[in-house]
């Protein structure tokens, strides 16, 4: 079960999870048979909106879920482990060292009454027999790593006297701290402003490409998946319903949901004066499911077949598949025009006033 | 007395909206000189330690039936702004017109002006009473200005199915039993309720998956459009804020430094700080994505601000006189101000235009700029 | 949803269909709680005896006979034995609920309404009127209630009232500070900014807004009182500052008991199970409505 997978065998392998919650007075079915593959090295991100699995698929991974109201079926393989059947002390083994995560809000995130430093010591001799000198060491790299400045000082800060990009820097470098093989990552910038949400993305893309990590990374900001993703997996309902390289998936979009995300997003969809184009209804209740596709009743191609049968995994080429009975039916308006390189906003230009 | 006081405020003859007092070229809101400062307390007898310089001598107008956007960071100040439009705090300094009348003076009280003004917040769970219906919420300002219950509860039915809502099946509901945009569609019937005639929406819709969201725009325009609206359209997502506003103001750590119309201000971003806003924005293309941050660091805190002025720890074009001179309001263009010492005339800024040299018709006249701007 | 705006019309009287209030899915959740439906089912029984009183009693428990002094449990005639006077345990048990339960409930009741009318106001309030007034408060807190309460007894004499009212002054800061904590943190949300960004008064605001979403969680509050108002009146009349003889009260009985744990050691503890019985299911009571109130709409 521990033996390591040959290079070129995904790291990380989901088949068929279904996730249901049996809190409420209806079992709620949040993952409805996700099947994804991440491959060493690979980042990919988990798109989608509120209720559509993202998050329950992402925590499924390090178990996060309370056990007593979580059934949790299909096969979860991280380096060859099945995620799922380990024992309560293999998994504490598990979590931080083959993967870890980093979250939305660190201020809830991290522990408010310890020193950062401290936790990021605890977290690395929970895991490797180091001394605290050589633990201390080690912190004071990974605050370097991630960019903080003063970092010595930093690592006696509690997470409250830090700035909002530091905390989540912070985070990152104890995620980072065990040397993990997976990185998960919830949502890391939906809270930042704006300026630092691309410091954080492009640290994480660097980090990623010099540590060799496999990220997946959870947004519903496109943006963000387009900045640090290889590979681009679009959820609703509880399902992934299309997945492909980011090349592909944003220019040429084959599901209706996608092609209408991507579409009230991309350059000149947003045109002042005009209404926005948007998809009708809301987001459907995973507790009371369709039958068919669980698009079908907001859709503008749905048919009978696809509101009562669930519609089957097609390849549109050898990176790209969609769950669509519709996916080869042209849009009817054009396809988003390909987005022009963003217009150059030098901001050391010497700019002369008009 | 105005003429506004001698209009039946209810029934069906009362208007839509009150009587224009100022006419159409009067600016409907306009801010002096506002400040907050919150004191900080510390201490062992909570002695004053410091002072949180939230908002500090901010001055801009609002027009007539446009959507003035407002962006900016954490700490700009542009929230705190949104609640002294409000009448939420009391500002430390400072003058708000509302159509050519004081706020809080004979001319308009305090409760009248809470009429005219409304505001939407971003949290649509927590602006909503979890113990009251939607009927009853949306009814309560006008039964606060005297209207009859029963009109105020038709009012509020006609509120509901004007934002989407169909009365029979939710105006008995409770908040808790509607998703975001949902609820959000109910803070914007309740705004409208008193019929207001500027509404501050104050990041309405940040909080909102991006499908919602688009629904939510869409609604906006429309009321605008049938109710004669204002918008003050606070938010941090710049693609939106482009898209619904007429005009854009820049915030950063508590003052003014752009203002402009929307096209303009977003394709030729005067002032350093726009610039980084903009280019901070996530690309959409794979192939050409983002290679640098164009800002370092976090956005500061308003505890202490910089002196002069107060981007420049932070500003790629900074110079040694920008810790020394804050910049005023100079003019890019005739509606496209900017607060930065490269635009201002006269300025020790060495990219700065000294504009006696390049003005033609300053050609009679001295080189010297010192003297040309005596 | 639909994102065009529906088109114009004259507004008829529609039928709305409502959804169950608050209170009224609280009650809901309460009623399949079995822990606290158990509890309450005790209450009720111990409120109808202390209401039939009289009328159920076997024997009468005023009478007293040196004959038949300290009988055990299961003597025929006296199923839960004689004390030390010679009454029938069961019957004075039964009276006893009477004052024991007004003395729960009474004291604690007072001071809800005092307690939150205090709280509210300094909550709403805030600023300097809000420190003075929780800080005279504090100073009442300091002391330990039992001792406050023997205190205010002491000060005022033995009795019911004056134990009624000492009680009511111990219960009263305890209330004040929760409702206080309760009313600061609803105000400050963003509901009450915009009632007071659309004109309403004060008042309005906090009987409209504030007072409905603040009175839950302190009235359960004050049911966990209940059972420490029972202790401690009982702990007065133990000490003669309470009830005084021959009226039967549960504490009394322990007091007046006392010498008998010896001899019958049953018989003396019977009106301190009836205490302790009495506690716990206010107590789990209590609790069930705490946990009834947690989920929906949180304040």
């Amino acid at each position: 079960m521990n033996s390591p997978q040959p290079a070129c065998a995904p790291l990380v392998q989901i088949e068929d999870l279904c996730v249901t919650f049996t809190g409420g007075k209806l079992p709620v079915q949040a993952v409805s048979g996700v099947t994804l593959n991440v491959a060493r090295g690979q980042v990919m991100a988990l798109i989608g909106e509120s209720g559509s699995g993202k998050s329950v698929t992402l925590r499924t991974l390090l178990r996060l879920h309370p056990e007593r109201r979580t059934q949790m079926r299909g096969k979860v393989l991280v380096d060859g482990r099945d995620v799922l059947a380990l024992s309560p002390r293999e998994l504490n083994d598990y979590r931080g060292k083959t993967t870890s995560m980093i979250f939305q809000e660190p201020l809830l995130a991290l522990d408010p009454v310890y020193p950062l430093g401290q936790q990021i010591e605890e977290a690395i001799r929970r895991h490797e027999p180091v001394s605290r000198a050589e633990a201390e060491r080690r912190a004071l790299a990974l605050f370097e790593q991630v960019r903080i400045p003063s970092p010595a000082r930093r690592l006696l800060a509690y997470p409250h006297e830090m700035s909002g990009g530091m905390r989540q820097r912070a985070m990152i470098a104890l995620a980072l701290a065990c040397k993990p093989q997976v990185l998960l990552a919830d949502e890391p910038t939906t809270a930042l402003d704006a300026t630092v949400q691309i410091q954080i993305l492009l640290l994480l893309r660097e980090l990623q490409r010099e540590l060799g990590l496999s990220v997946i990374f959870v947004t519903h900001d496109i943006g963000a998946a387009v900045e640090v993703a290889d590979r681009v997996a679009v959820m609703y309902g509880g399902r992934i319903v299309e997945e492909g390289s980011v090349r592909e998936l944003i220019r040429a979009p084959r599901h209706p949901y996608t092609q209408a995300l991507l579409g009230s997003r991309s350059h000149g969809a947003m045109v002042p004066g005009q209404r926005l184009q948007t998809i009708s209804g809301s987001p459907p209740d995973l507790a009371r499911l369709p039958p068919g596709c669980s698009f079908a009743e907001r859709c503008p191609r749905a048919s009978d077949l696809c509101r009562s049968s669930q519609p089957p995994v097609e390849a549109v080429s050898a990176d790209h598949a969609v769950r669509c009975f519709q996916w080869q039916v042209p849009e009817r308006a054009a396809a988003p025009p390909l987005p022009e390189p963003p217009p150059e906003h030098p901001v050391g230009d010497t700019h002369a006033p008009a | 007395m105005s003429t506004w006081h001698s209009l039946p405020k209810t029934g069906p003859e009362a208007p839509l909206s009150v009587v224009d007092v100022g006419g159409p070229a009067q600016p409907l809101l306009t801010i002096r000189g506002l400040v907050k400062h919150f004191p900080l307390k510390g201490g062992l007898l909570g002695r004053r330690r410091g002072e949180v310089r939230a908002v500090d001598g901010v001055s801009f107008e609002v027009l007539k039936g446009e959507t003035l956007g407002v962006v900016g960071e954490s700490g700009c100040g542009k929230s705190t702004t949104a609640r002294l439009l409000m009448q939420l705090l009391e500002p430390t300094a400072g003058q708000i017109v509302f159509d050519g009348r004081t706020v809080g003076s004979r001319d308009l009280p305090l409760k009248e002006f809470r009429r005219q003004v409304q505001m939407v917040f971003q949290d649509s769970y927590a602006s909503l009473n979890p113990r009251l219906t939607l009927e009853d919420s949306i009814a309560f300002g006008p039964r606060v200005h005297g209207v009859s219950a029963t009109e105020a509860m038709s009012r509020a039915h006609d509120l509901l199915a004007r934002v989407g809502l169909e009365p029979a099946r939710f105006a008995g509901r409770y908040p808790h039993e509607l998703s975001g945009g949902q609820r959000q569609r109910v803070n914007i019937a309740r705004a409208l309720a008193l019929r207001p005639r500027l509404l501050i929406l104050d990041e309405a819709v940040s909080a909102l998956d991006k499908s919602v969201e688009s629904q939510v725009l869409n609604l906006l325009l429309d009321l605008k459009a049938e109710f004669g609206l204002t918008y003050v359209f606070i938010s941090h997502d710049l693609n939106v804020v482009r898209y619904m506003s007429d005009r854009v103001l820049v915030m950063y750590l508590g003052e003014v430094v752009e203002v402009g119309p929307a096209g303009a201000l977003f394709d030729n971003p005067a002032h350093p700080y726009t610039r980084a806003l903009l280019s901070s924005v996530p690309s959409m293309d794979p192939d050409h994505r983002t290679e640098a941050p164009a800002l370092s660091g976090d956005p500061p805190n308003p505890i202490d601000p910089p002196g002069g002025c107060r981007f420049h720890p932070r500003c790629p074009i900074a110079a040694p006189a920008c810790a020394q001179q804050a910049p005023e309001r100079s003019s890019v263009s005739p509606l496209h101000e900017v607060r930065c010492l490269v635009h201002e005339r006269g300025s020790e800024h060495p990219k700065a235009l000294n504009r006696s040299l390049h003005d033609p018709s300053n050609l009679l006249r001295p080189h010297n700029a010192q003297e040309a701007l005596a | 949803m639909s994102s065009t705006l529906a088109p114009r019309r004259r507004t008829l009287p529609v039928t709305v269909q409502q959804s169950p209030g608050y209170w009224q899915s609280v009650l809901h959740r309460l009623l399949r709680d079995r822990v606290a439906m158990a509890a309450g089912a005790v209450v009720l029984l111990l409120l109808l005896m202390a209401a039939l009183g009289p009328w159920i009693t076997p024997a009468d428990p005023y009478a007293a006979s040196m004959l038949k002094r300290l009988k055990p449990i299961g003597t025929p005639g006296f199923l839960l034995g004689t004390d030390e006077l010679g009454r029938d345990l069961m019957s004075r048990l039964m009276i006893g609920a009477r004052l024991s339960l007004f003395m729960g409930l009474a004291p604690v009741l007072c001071a809800f309404v005092f307690g939150s009318l205090i709280g509210l106001v300094a909550g709403y309030a805030g600023g300097p009127l809000n420190t003075v007034i929780m800080r005279t408060i504090d100073v009442f807190y300091a002391f330990p209630s039992v001792l406050l309460a023997i205190a205010l007894s002491g000060a005022l004499g033995a009795g019911i009232l004056n134990s009624l009212v000492a009680l009511t002054v111990v219960f009263v800061p305890q209330i004040a500070r929760v409702a206080e904590a309760v009313t600061t943190q609803v105000r400050n949300r963003d509901y009450v900014d915009a009632a007071r960004a659309s004109g309403a008064s004060a008042f309005t605001i906090v009987r409209v807004h504030v007072l409905g979403n603040v009175l839950g969680p302190i009235f359960v509050y004050s049911t966990s009182l209940i059972s420490v108002s029972m202790i401690l009146a009982s702990g007065l009349s133990f000490l003669g500052l309470g009830v005084k003889p021959p009226e039967p009260e549960w504490g009394l009985m322990l007091n007046t008991l006392r010498t008998a744990i010896y001899t019958q050691p049953a018989v003396a503890a019977l009106p301190g199970v009836m205490i302790f019985i009495t506690s716990v299911s206010f107590n789990l009571l209590s609790d069930g409505l705490r946990s009834a109130m947690d989920n929906k709409g949180a304040a």
